[in-house]
């Protein structure tokens, strides 16, 4: 299988006993079949289907942004987007926290970076012991479906700083969609976010980031 | 995640510099487009856009008897659904407009500034009067879907046409237009102003009406204001009130505009 | 197949009503959404999910749960409907359910729930099959697992005549001979039943070439919602 397709639930997307079924597919004979819409591609004969809707699928490793939306005793919950909220606690900060002062490390409704390290039956724990990991202040919060962030960040972060040097903002993108953008100006900030938009806007088309570098071309405030 | 409350400041901030996240000025409306006879079955039905924020609403005639108190009028009954589809939060039951509260404002709009000639809806005086049901579903909620259901009624209730009615039998033959719905020569169009840290927006996408503090929804049409309502906790300052009229004012007419094209 | 009862609107007995169309992405807060349309019957459907299922004993350990509602806007039809929930609406919601849960995959999803919101704008019969078309497109475009799409449509016999996609008349009003009976049926691609529903009388012999009929018609309508799903893509417009 060449080139990648779009396809949907049911449909077959190759057909051959050598081809192996990877993620949202399923093997009926020498069929692999579509379990999900979105883009299939072949890859050393795996097959998979890459999903371009729906909802945020946690994996361990993932750099998310969430807010904390409950605390307790030994640490904080967070809403990263996921029907289930996820668990900070108190270990997995990089001092040290008296219990009874939670709040005044992180509080209700604050924004913080964090990496998921594990994902169980209990639900998903997070920690931000790590670089660029951590509360955030200011700036803008924005959202876009998860499935868009590759697109978002590029090849090797190549869209994503051709935002950042195009409106001088600090962005950071987490993987379940949510993005922090920081700058001087609330202007800059604004600018940062409709590249963002404009990118999920015209998300499947070709040639995008020549797209976007004439968008700024002609958008300079 | 709500990122309404989480941009809380970065949106007055931008207020303080007199602009909005989509560009737009605080007196501005976002794009509106009325499409008309959306749903065939219905005496006159619409759908309005603003922006996002989509509305579908329908007008229906039946014959019923008058009101005690009015007994040589016809009867209006506006109700407004928040329908689940239109967003996550319904069901949540979260805050923020209650389809009662749309609709009596939508119905008080249309009632007070007697858009509809309610006595030439008499049939029979005391037996015999029609009814005029305006419904009202929110298909997609990106905010104000008061100012866009208000829009979609008016907008309705302007190409409704009243079905021939077979006295006779009794029998209302729908389909078959006797003639238009009669209309005096009123424009009410609701114009909800927000306050946001101090500064007065018209028409908030959802981002904005999650941070506004307290809203007042005035009705109208040229010089006249028909209904007013100011709703959730925080106060307005008399000047802020006077401004809000203005704002709302100098709305209407540009809004009816675009109710004009359709008829 | 008896000959005799000529439809009104000059359609063959197995033509299905025009236009039909299908678009995908209709409701931008929801997570999936289209419209289907066939003949004057419109409908929407919306999926929010997989999220929280709440109230907590309405969860299921093993897997996500699907839940769907449908109302018809008061104004969809000639004699205004009372807004809120009804005892056909309440069943149609359930049949619904019933004809979409053979094909989603929600073992990933436990304690988690898929709802869909179908709304139907102008009726004018053959609603309910509207609504889980547009359902079944709306699930796909939330990225909802599925095996496949199913498809959707009503076969009705008038006195003796087997004709597809009742209209109106067809549903209500005919009364000549044997009457009308109604038979909705839901498809998976792969010819597998999920739902099917029959008011009227009918011999198991007729019964059969109903359900050879109501294939090659879902066929035509699996062709239109892969389309319409599909196109969403290349049209790059709005955001979820």
């Amino acid at each position: 299988m060449s080139e990648r397709k779009i396809v949907i639930p049911g449909e077959v997307i190759v057909s051959g006993s050598e081809y192996l079924p990877g993620e949202w597919t399923e093997k009926k004979g020498e069929e692999i079949i579509a379990n999900r819409f979105g883009l299939a591609e072949e890859q050393d004969r795996l097959v998979k289907i890459i999903p371009i809707s729906g909802a945020y699928q946690p994996r361990r490793g993932n750099v998310v942004i969430g807010e904390v939306v409950n605390m307790l005793s030994n640490g904080w919950f967070l809403d990263i987007d996921t029907p289930e909220n996820a668990f900070l606690s108190l270990s997995e900060v990089p001092r040290y926290v008296n219990r009874g002062e939670l709040n005044e490390v992180m509080d209700m409704h604050e924004i913080v970076v964090a990496k998921i390290f594990n994902i169980g039956k209990r639900g998903i724990d997070m920690t931000i012991r790590g670089h660029g990991l951590g509360k955030i202040e200011g700036g803008m919060i924005i959202k876009v479906n998860s499935n868009k962030v590759p697109r978002i960040i590029g090849k090797e972060g190549s869209m994503i700083n051709l935002i950042k040097e195009n409106t001088n903002c600090n962005i950071t993108v987490g993987q379940n969609g949510i993005i922090w953008i920081k700058g001087d100006k609330v202007e800059d900030e604004l600018h940062a976010k409709r590249a963002i938009e404009f990118i999920t806007e015209n998300f499947f088309k070709e040639g995008l980031t020549e797209k976007v570098k004439e968008w700024f071309g002609g958008n300079k405030e | 995640m709500d990122t309404g409350k989480l941009n809380a400041d970065k949106i007055k901030q931008s207020l303080a510099e007199g602009k909005r996240f989509d560009g737009r000025k605080p007196e501005e409306f976002r794009k509106l487009i009325i499409e008309k006879n959306v749903s065939k079955k219905a005496e006159g039905s619409v759908r309005v856009r603003l922006g996002k924020t989509e509305v579908i609403v329908g007008v229906k005639m039946a014959v019923g008897t008058p009101y005690e108190d009015s007994a040589n009028q016809g009867n209006l009954m506006v109700t407004a659904e928040l329908l689940p589809l239109s967003s996550p939060r319904i069901e949540l039951g979260k805050p923020g407009f209650s389809a009662i509260e749309v609709g009596r404002v939508v119905d008080r709009g249309i009632r007070e500034s007697k858009l509809i000639d309610l006595e030439k809806l008499c049939i029979k005086e005391g037996e015999k009067v029609w009814t005029v049901f305006v419904d009202i579903y929110s298909i997609n909620d990106d905010g104000n879907l008061l100012d866009a259901a208000g829009i979609g009624a008016l907008a309705a209730l302007k190409i409704a046409k009243v079905p021939k009615y077979d006295e006779e039998n009794g029998k209302i033959l729908y389909g078959e237009a006797d003639r238009d719905l009669p209309l005096n020569d009123v424009n009410p169009i609701p114009v909800t102003v927000h306050k946001i840290g101090g500064f007065l927006i018209v028409d908030p996408t959802l981002e904005e009406e999650d941070v506004s503090e307290t809203r007042v929804t005035i009705g109208g049409s040229e010089e006249t204001i028909s209904s007013m309502q100011k709703s959730e906790s925080a106060s307005l300052t008399r000047e802020e009130l006077e401004k809000a009229v203005e704002i709302a004012k100098g709305q209407w007419g540009e809004l009816f505009k675009k109710v004009e094209k359709l008829i | 197949m008896a000959e005799g009862y000529v439809r009104k609107d000059g359609r063959k007995n197995d033509e299905l009503r025009s236009p039909i169309k299908a678009d995908v992405g209709v409701v931008p807060n929801a997570d999936g959404s289209a419209m289907f349309q066939i003949g004057k019957t419109i409908a929407i459907a919306a999926v929010y999910g997989p999220k929280k299922m709440h109230p907590q004993h309405s969860q299921d350990p093993e897997k996500g749960t699907l839940r769907c509602t449908y109302n018809m806007n008061s104004f969809s039809v000639e004699d205004r409907i009372r807004p809120g929930p009804s005892r056909r609406s309440t069943e149609i919601s359930k049949i619904t359910e019933w004809a979409l849960n053979p094909v989603v995959m929600l073992e990933k999803y436990p304690n988690e729930v898929v709802d869909v919101h179908i709304n139907i704008i102008q009726a004018d019969a053959g609603t309910r099959c509207a609504g889980i078309n547009a359902a079944a497109m709306a699930l796909a475009d939330a990225g909802i697992p599925m095996k496949e799409l199913v498809s959707s449509i009503s076969v009705g016999k008038m006195d003796k005549t087997l004709v597809l996609d009742l209209d109106k008349f067809e549903d209500s009003e005919f009364e000549d001979g044997e009457g009308s009976t109604d038979i909705p049926i839901t498809f998976t691609h792969s010819g597998e039943i999920t739902h099917i529903q029959l008011d009227g009388k009918i011999s198991s012999e007729q019964l059969k070439e109903v359900v050879e009929m109501a294939k090659g018609a879902c066929d035509k309508i699996y062709e239109i919602q892969k389309e319409a799903l599909k196109k969403s893509l290349m049209a790059g417009e709005g955001e979820k």
